[in-house]
């Protein structure tokens, strides 16, 4: 029988020392996301201080910072309330068909943000400039939020909603008070992928002709050929980046909650709607009419067109292949380096820890070409047997989509109380014993979420393959570029339609099992 | 259901090591990477695949010289380029823009190539240092909408199109290569100030930006925009896609001496750390020689630069053409042209 348990934040923690056998692979795992980030200060410093401080005092990048962090915020907000909401009406309303609703919520995650916005500029609306990179990111991103707030509210036990009743509360009240407070921490670390995301994005901005700070990054490198501006615009963005990253950190801090068991089956109470569920149920499909139908109708338009002009199928077909070969060993590797660091940031916080962590999201922010230089860099010169062969880009994986396995391992372990290991150890296992017989098992739900979340994210990278994949192979991203490079918008759908539905199937993993729960 | 996801993760190490061990043998392997020899030309092209994969398959039947390539945009492989150094795998470099090879040139990344190589082509159509030579040329041309702006047809200089006629009806691509070698030509022909007042005048009749010439010509066949400043080819390939009947936009070419009418190339160059210059430079005279060229000309509708290979139906052959007088090699101050640019806030 599980018993609801409101711990407070500070016995969170386990006291001591972190073992070895955390410490190392987290600190491994630190390193390797830090190297894109000691390259840029290789590069940014390389022709002197003086440069540095020119580049940054440009009025252009100031303008360009502020339109960033605008167009950040502005979409992270959005996707914070969408997420929110959306994970309120499918797991505790009343409203119809909510599981089906669920499960497509989810699905535009599996759209990458270029595919959406190519979709909307070979559509007679105009939705260039602002708006429409507000839009198209915010249709993306909002998954992030609505995923880990869904496996939150279903995690949590409802006898605490309970309480709060008996306490004389109404459903709506106990929800707020309760619940609602108890899915802060997943919903901020949802903010940060989201926020990081849009930072980095560049497809969808250009695409859409919003000017931000990713594109002058890409035009340092494309019309100055000058590696140095773009290196010390990078390391500005590094410095935004761990900005967010430690505010989210106290944010999330000061909420988070955890029970002791793995979780009961119960359904907790639904609150009705009563009159509000159509203004409920238009927003949902709405939402989802801009985020998920409008794409894939038009997606499936130009497949249809370019199809039916002759596609070399054979060539589709491999390219998907390599694409989930590829992909899935980026998330093996992901989730080998996320579990340390994870269970390392939701059990020891300390300086550390905290170090390790941040250190895994330092370069979350970065365009994917600044990540793949910097593997360039290292990579001939340190690890040439490896270099332009499968093992380097799968390390390019790790590097990029690392921040995204962490925040699922460390908000599931999180949500488990320390007592229970203490109470394994009291009984004589040994801390590794503990490990793998009560954390992990307790937070695998949370751990195969993050895996799904960086198999589908993996499937749509572009530059570091287009840099770093072996020579000759082809993926799904790297053949749709090919196609769109020389305008051939027919002819690249059926490649766009291809990763969609491949990034459908870990998409559906991760809804199921988050159901599961 | 928590017992069965802990086994899989568990199967999950044994996995990795074996994809770090290496694991050519599946999907996506290395395939003949592992096995660059003296005798493997490895080319980093930034050229498109589907436009020039065909020809690089024929050379390799034709010259039998094995040939591997690596795809990407011509900046981000110069980019790379330059941090492999010497260590770089890669023997040969085909750009698509000159600005790219001149930067390689500029760090000492390129091979000096043989004179008769660079002498194969027509005068101004390699680098006067001869670390690169071109291998086809484009040139820059105004795509219109007949019904919203005839008159193009008549058009001699870029001055014609800061008449306030087109408010809001031209597009650009202030931040794509082609433009930008366009505003570096306008720079070495008028000036800076001289340039910096066209592009201002240009800003002020409220210029639609795209991000590629691909965009700006499907703008003008909507007719959402009179005009555009684009590349030739473009038009033809669109022609080619969609079918002569169903494609609206017209192209004009300036045909005269004015910086609207610059002609730029596609070149290649040897990297100085190649281990295979022999077989770089067949690959280099296969490029250049007349089955080359007729690839060049009839497949991907450039402009031949070899004497005596015909261009395709409907253009005036190079040597005839009325073009830009800027010197190619005066095109490598990009940083200035962006700077520029950014002043003017056309980006």
């Amino acid at each position: 029988m599980h018993s609801p348990t409101a711990a407070r934040p500070r016995s969170r923690q386990i006291s001591g020392k972190p073992p070895w056998f955390l410490l190392v692979p987290g600190l491994v795992a630190a390193a390797v996301a830090l190297l894109p980030v000691a390259y840029l200060v290789i590069r940014a410093f390389d022709s002197g201080t003086g440069r540095v401080l020119e580049v940054l005092a440009r009025d252009r990048t100031i303008e360009l910072v502020v339109r960033s962090l605008l167009l950040t915020g502005a979409v992270t907000t959005a996707c914070v309330l969408i997420g929110l909401l959306f994970a309120f009406l499918v797991v505790r309303s009343d409203l119809p068909w909510r599981r089906t609703l669920g499960v497509l919520a989810a699905l535009p995650l599996a759209i990458p943000s270029y595919i959406a916005a190519f979709a909307w500029v070979a559509s007679p609306f105009d939705m260039s400039g602002f708006r429409g990179a507000f839009l198209v990111l915010t249709a993306s991103c909002y998954p992030y939020v609505y995923l880990p707030v869904v496996a939150a509210m279903r995690g949590i036990d409802p006898a605490t909603e309970e309480v709060a009743r008996g306490l004389g509360k109404s459903a709506w009240q106990a929800f707020w008070s309760v619940t609602a407070r108890q899915v802060r921490p997943a919903a901020a670390g949802g903010a940060l992928l989201a926020a990081l995301y849009t930072l980095s994005d560049f497809g969808a901005v250009s695409l859409l002709r919003y000017d931000v700070f990713t594109r002058v990054i890409y035009s340092s490198y494309r019309s100055s050929f000058d590696r140095t501006p773009a290196a010390i615009l990078s390391l500005l963005l590094v410095v935004i980046t761990v900005t967010i990253v430690v505010g989210e950190s106290r944010l999330r801090a000061a909420s988070e909650h955890v029970r002791v068991g793995g979780g009961t089956a119960r359904t907790p109470t639904l609150i009705r709607l009563g009159r509000w569920r159509w203004v409920a149920g238009s927003t949902v499909v709405g939402v989802l009419g801009l985020a998920l139908v409008f794409p894939m109708v038009s997606l499936s338009y130009w497949s249809a067109t370019g199809l039916s002009r002759g596609v070399d199928t054979s060539r589709l077909v491999e390219s998907a292949i390599t694409t989930a070969w590829f992909a899935l060993l980026g998330m093996i590797a992901c989730v080998l380096l996320a579990v340390p660091v994870g269970v390392l940031a939701a059990r020891y916080r300390g300086r550390g820890s905290a170090f390790i962590e941040q250190a895994t999201f330092a370069g979350h922010a970065l365009p994917g070409i600044v990540i793949a230089l910097a593997l360039v860099f290292f990579g001939i010169r340190y690890a040439m047997p490896i270099y332009q062969r499968t093992p380097m880009l799968v390390l390019a994986y790790a590097v990029l989509f690392l921040p995204m396995a962490v925040t699922s391992v460390r908000s599931s372990v999180a949500m488990s109380s320390p007592r229970v290991e203490e109470v394994a150890r009291s009984l004589g296992k040994t801390r590794g014993q503990v490990l793998r017989q009560v954390t992990l098992p307790l937070a695998a739900p949370g751990i195969a979420a993050g895996a799904a979340l960086v198999l589908l994210t993996a499937m749509k990278e572009l530059p570091a393959t287009l840099l770093l994949q072996p020579t000759g192979s082809r993926t799904l991203a790297t053949s749709l570029w090919t196609e769109t490079g020389i305008a051939a918008y027919a002819a690249a759908a059926p490649y766009g339609l291809g990763l969609v539905l491949l990034a459908v199937l870990p998409t559906l993993v991760l809804m199921k099992v988050q159901a599961g729960r | 259901m928590s017992s069965t996801l802990l086994s899989r993760l568990l199967v999950l190490p044994v996995l990795a090591g074996f994809a770090l061990t290496g694991c050519s043998s599946l999907p996506g392997g290395d395939g003949a990477s592992g096995k660059d020899g003296e005798d493997i030309v490895t080319i980093y092209s930034g050229r498109n695949e589907n436009l020039v994969g065909p020809v690089i398959d024929k050379l390799e039947e034709i010259t039998g010289v094995e040939v591997e390539v690596r795809y990407g945009d011509s900046a981000e492989l110069a980019a790379q380029l330059l941090e492999e150094g010497d260590r770089s795998q890669a023997d040969l470099f085909f750009s698509q823009d000159a600005g790219a090879l001149g930067a390689l040139a500029k760090e000492g990344r390129l091979a000096t190539l043989d004179e008769s190589v660079t002498g194969s082509v027509l005068a101004g159509y390699a680098d006067t240092e001869h670390h690169w030579v071109a291998t086809s040329a484009r040139a820059r041309v105004i795509a219109f909408d007949p019904e919203q702006a005839p008159e193009v047809e008549k058009m001699t200089s870029i001055d014609d199109l800061l008449d306030p006629t087109y408010e809001g009806k031209i597009g650009i691509a202030p931040t794509n290569a082609s433009f930008q070698s366009f505003v570096t030509a306008l720079r070495v022909d008028r000036g800076e100030d001289g340039a910096r007042e066209w592009l201002q005048a240009l800003k002020d009749n409220d210029p639609q930006i795209y991000d590629k010439n691909g965009a700006i010509l499907d703008a003008v066949d909507k007719g959402e925009v009179a005009l555009g400043l684009i590349n030739h080819y473009y038009w033809y390939e669109k022609q080619d896609e969609v079918g002569a009947d169903q494609l609206n936009a017209k192209i004009h070419f300036l045909g005269s001496d004015d910086p609207g009418a610059l002609i730029n190339v596609a070149g290649v160059g040897v990297l100085s750390s190649s281990d295979n210059v022999k077989g770089a430079t067949k690959v280099i005279e296969y490029f250049l020689s007349e089955e080359g060229q007729r690839y060049f000309t009839d497949e991907t509708s450039e402009y031949p630069v070899v004497p005596g290979v015909e261009a395709r139906d409907g253009l005036v052959a190079l040597e005839k053409l009325e073009g830009s007088s800027v010197d190619l090699n005066h095109l490598d101050s990009l940083a200035t042209t962006l700077d520029l640019l950014d002043e003017v806030g056309l980006t």
